[in-house]
């Protein structure tokens, strides 16, 4: 690989941007694509892209080898509490990079979250430092809309690829009603799952983390509807 | 953050040194592979290496190998396998087949 194209791959995974490196088989000529539109084999990257897996592509006589990259996911847990204890290291343990943010210095303890990345601020302030992105999923989990609410707002402006909220059918409608106030179109709001996970009858706090890591995984991997 | 190392972020700082650099990636795989197709593993002229494209099966050939990519600037492509009459010295004990490219950079 020339050394100019691996500083080109380099600087795009540094700052989170999805790159493929398409080798064409034989004879190992290489380039380096952000974006599948536009490529000889767009149809092929589009779909490496989707689904994070790198392929050789057979055309013939002629090969090329796709090799993605994507950005690790992330998920940002907005609320140092119970759920919140047994989702981190479910998500971990998925390889997700996790983050929890809660500006409550009580919840959110070195003790409570051992080993997890923990912030203890306003989401309106940590959450844009952080640079959320559509390879991070958000779920807000503490139910104050002090707090919940302006983490959702920019959860959904950054076009997070999940973003999920605790709360009942009740609290979502009047949760609806405050972020319509606030200037959030319908169809930004319909993007927030809430009640939060997938309907399993999740009782426990630990249940509850785990209807919600499936409803992420969903949300990642099914493939997005025409 | 994660704690393994980055074999591509690697591979650019040792070219920088000027040390003489292969890549070596799966692009292929067959059966049970230990390593993911896009695994990388980064060689210097020395035979320094970082990251991997098995779990220590065939890295040792890999190696090998990429002495001859650095020395001609020429790619080549390795396919290791337990089918391979050479099984027990650089086969896959776990029953799969890999293919992996070796190219220099820089």
């Amino acid at each position: 690989m020339r050394l100019d194209l691996l500083a080109a791959l380099n600087a795009a995974r540094a700052e989170r941007r999805a790159a493929a490196v398409v080798t064409e088989m034989p004879g190992g000529a290489q380039r380096v694509v952000t974006e599948a539109a536009g490529d000889p084999l767009a149809g092929p990257l589009a779909k490496a892209f989707a689904s994070g897996r790198s392929c050789m592509i057979d055309a013939g006589e002629r090969s090329a080898f796709i090799n993605v990259h994507l950005p690790a996911t992330r998920l940002v847990i907005l609320g140092a509490v119970h759920v919140g204890q047994t989702l981190a290291p479910i998500a971990a343990a998925l390889d997700y990079d996790v983050t929890v943010v809660d500006p409550r210095t009580a919840f959110a303890t070195a003790e409570r979250f051992s080993g997890v990345s923990l912030v203890a601020d306003w989401p309106d302030r940590a959450l844009p430092e952080m640079r959320l992105d559509r390879y991070t999923a958000f779920a807000a989990l503490t139910h104050d809309p002090k707090i919940d609410d302006p983490g959702l707002i920019e959860a959904l402006r950054a076009g997070c690829f999940y973003v999920g909220a605790l709360g009942s059918r009740k609290t979502h409608a009047a949760r609806r009603e405050r972020l319509l106030a606030a200037g959030l179109a319908e169809a930004e709001i319909d993007r927030i799952k809430a009640p939060i996970g997938l309907a399993i009858g999740a009782a426990s706090p630990a249940e509850i983390a785990i209807s919600i890591m499936a409803e992420i995984t969903a949300e990642l991997r099914r493939p997005v509807a025409a | 953050m994660t704690a393994s190392p980055d074999p591509l972020a690697i591979a650019e700082a040792w070219a920088r040194e000027g040390r003489g650099v292969a890549l070596a990636t799966v692009v292929e795989t067959w059966g049970s592979a230990p390593r993911p197709v896009g695994s990388h593993l980064v060689i210097d002229r020395d035979g320094a290496f970082e990251g991997s494209v098995s779990g220590g099966c065939v890295e040792g050939a890999v190696v090998s190998e990429a002495a001859e990519v650095i020395e001609t600037g020429r790619p080549r492509m390795l396919e290791f396998g337990v089918a391979d009459e050479t099984a027990w010295e650089v086969g896959l004990s776990c029953g799969g087949r890999i293919r992996v490219f070796v190219e220099q950079v820089g």
